[in-house]
């Protein structure tokens, strides 16, 4: 038999699970004294059959919600199972799976009942709680209640490694669509306030010896895709500006998965979700953070949606032949690192490896590299010298041909239909 | 080519790179004594453990090479495979013979083994961080067996003590039988079962557990199945990060 907590349990981190944050990382905290601590690198305690970590213990404190958001499962009207957790069971909950290594650490966010500040205090409360008497230094991450008071917002960061929250829809336009009580202000305001916050402790803390931990491992927002009609140009472009106005630690894209039939504007129950386009957002995300390229070359006005058959690296060097190929025991390892199929590991690799001596295709092939792409766009010591270049049609459809994608028999079907 | 026969330590690694050098033999093939096979046409050279000889290539190891480089050494040692040790004793033999750089030469595939070989050890020590459960037993200690791929558990001792400082804790090789034990105060080696035995059972039916153990057990699994999205099931994915030896590990997998 169930018993009641392991049902709400059930309620809520089912409720709780489309927030796809589980981030572990970004925080040094240690353990004075008590237990637990943070791995900067974050540690992933298991994964779902879908194949997404599970590092947190993600759930929401109640299911409960005053507001009537389309695209939510626990909004108002939608007739599902409502629960609560008490402050207590929270946390015990926490330490008993924090101490048996099941988890990192706790991922609490919730519905909102009665107002906006009397459900960020509770959140606030249990991060204060493990804290302080649990003296608990593992991870926390904490939604931020938009319309919370400031005083809450800035108690919840002195306890927490993490805030976010989350924009929803890419486009005020889009939330206005499923959400017309919500807006993207209610996000940005409090999302500035943290941010000033940590810039303010940061520049105070250099006067003083012991620096008070506030948000360390930074704020991260999501917003779901493919619920509103927006292009991946406009999607990217909200990302870029949060990334730099906001200067959050990451942005999360998450598939829309149906959940009812109510809403005419929203994908019905049976669509299938658009992972491939999730996961092209995403590899546009690292290009951005790590790889050096500026958000125009990639999306623009002429070009607003992503392939969905090639990954968007693959895609520019397609666009831009002049770059190619590029030599690699002479080009720099900014002009490596764009080579479609080559990693900033290998690249890395290459570099150092260069004062031995001229790299021959051998030694290349060996470093980690995907060099069925990699090879149209790369010349070795011993790379035939060929008359004229293949067109960039010629090379994709090789590609393609060669290549076994994880999409491919997917692609046509579900994907480009939406626009 | 001359054949080294080593005990298997690594202080029987370092003293067998001093003798290299001493007899000045710089083709050389080395394994472990006990699973040698003896060759009637090449020479042999059985070296035995020195702490003297051991610690002096240490220190020259130590003044030429980064510390990151040196840790990277030790670990790629007790991953126990036979071809990183020869990898191991080239590469020191070079970073005396040439320089350190050795270590940056991707290109030699020697070097590229050696690298890639570090991956696959600090691969399973994250994995050892992040899939060992704890039972909790009615004493209060939190237990738990692992056979990992490699010998990781001298890896993951200082993780575990500054995580989980304020519990006792029991962590168990199965394979290579023994564990470390942490008291609240520090951390020991136990040797808990006999070498040559290899049930486990002897020691599982000797602990007790907690009252509520099987509760957080059953909440568990619970939440593991609660969290998953169906919609989005990827089973492929599941196994490259979760491969089924793991799985005796996990709570969430049993029934």
């Amino acid at each position: 038999m169930m018993d009641r907590i392991q049902e709400k349990l059930m309620i809520l981190a089912d409720a709780a699970k489309y927030d796809v944050s589980c981030s572990s990382s970004g925080s040094k905290r240690k353990n004075e004294g008590g237990i637990g601590d943070a791995s900067t690198s974050g540690i992933c305690h298991t994964y779902t059959e879908d194949g997404r970590c599970v590092s947190l213990l993600k759930i929401l404190l109640t299911n409960h919600c005053i507001y009537d958001c389309a695209f939510c499962v626990s909004r108002k009207s939608n007739d599902v199972k409502r629960a609560a957790f008490t402050v207590d069971e929270v946390v015990d909950l926490t330490m008993n799976f924090y101490r048996r290594n099941y988890i990192e650490g706790l991922f609490l966010s919730s519905g909102i009942f009665k107002n906006a500040d009397y459900t960020m205090e509770r959140l606030m409360r249990i991060a204060k709680k493990l804290r302080v008497d649990e003296r608990y230094n593992g991870y926390i991450h904490l939604k931020t209640i938009p319309g919370a008071s400031e005083e809450l917002i800035r108690e919840a960061g002195l306890y927490v490694d993490r805030m976010s929250i989350n924009l929803e829809m890419p486009t005020e336009a889009g939330l206005k669509l499923v959400a017309p009580e919500k807006d993207h202000d209610s996000v940005r305001k409090p999302l500035a306030f943290v941010q000033n916050q940590i810039l303010e402790i940061k520049s105070e803390s250099k006067l003083i010896k012991k620096k008070p931990l506030f948000v360390p491992a930074g704020q991260s927002t999501q917003m779901v895709i493919g619920a509103t009609p927006e292009t991946d140009f406009e999607i990217m472009n909200v990302a870029n500006d949060f990334y730099q106005n906001y200067n959050l630690k990451r942005v999360y894209y998450s598939g829309y998965i149906p959940i009812n039939n109510d809403n005419k504007f929203l994908p019905q129950i049976g669509s299938q979700p658009p992972l491939i386009r999730e996961n092209r957002l995403y590899q546009t995300d690292w290009l951005l953070r790590f790889y050096d390229f500026k958000i125009d070359e990639i999306l623009n006005p002429s070009f607003t949606n992503l392939d969905m058959d090639i990954d968007p690296k693959l895609g520019w060097a397609l666009r831009n032949p002049q770059f190619f190929p590029v030599d690699i025991n002479t080009a720099s390892y900014q002009e490596i690192i764009r080579i479609p199929g080559v990693g900033r590991g290998s690249a890395m690799k290459i570099i150092k490896s260069r004062q031995f001596g001229k790299l021959h295709e051998y030694q290349v092939r060996k470093m980690g590299i995907s060099f069925n792409r990699a090879k149209f766009f790369m010349t070795c010591i011993d790379t035939p010298f060929s008359l004229g270049n293949p067109s960039s049609l010629m090379i994709k459809k090789q590609i393609l041909r060669h290549s076994k994608s994880k999409y491919q028999s997917k692609v046509p079907e579900n994907q480009l239909s939406l626009f | 080519m001359v054949n080294y026969l080593f005990d298997g330590t690594y202080q029987g690694l370092l003293t067998a790179v001093f003798e290299s050098f001493e007899r000045k033999n710089f083709d050389v093939q080395i394994s472990e004594k006990d699973n040698y096979i003896s060759s009637f046409f090449e020479e042999e050279l059985e070296v035995a453990s020195d702490p003297a000889k051991a610690n002096r290539v240490m220190k020259g190891l130590k003044q030429k090479l980064k510390s990151e480089q040196l840790k990277q050494l030790y670990w790629v040692f007790l991953s126990e495979d036979a071809k990183a040790r020869n990898v191991l004793f080239y590469m020191m033999q070079e970073v005396f013979r040439k320089n350190a750089n050795i270590f940056e030469n991707f290109g030699d595939e020697r070097v590229l083994y050696f690298h890639q070989m570090y991956t696959k050890v600090r691969r399973e020590r994250h994995r050892m961080q992040a899939f060992i459960r704890f039972e909790k037993s009615n004493d209060g200690t939190f237990y738990c067996m692992i056979d990992p791929d490699f010998n990781v558990l001298p890896l993951i001792a200082s993780f575990f003590k500054k995580r989980y400082a304020d519990q006792a804790w029991l962590i168990y090789d199965v394979k290579r039988k023994y564990g470390l034990m942490y008291n609240l105060s520090q951390i020991e080696e136990v040797n808990l079962l006999p070498q040559n035995s290899n049930s486990t059972e002897i020691m599982t039916s000797s602990i007790d557990i907690d009252d509520r153990e099987i509760h957080f057990q059953t909440l568990w699994k619970q939440y593991f199945k609660s969290t998953n999205i169906e919609a989005r099931k990827n089973m492929k994915l599941h196994l490259q990060h979760v491969p089924r030896r793991y799985w005796k590990y996990l709570t969430e997998k049993q029934g």
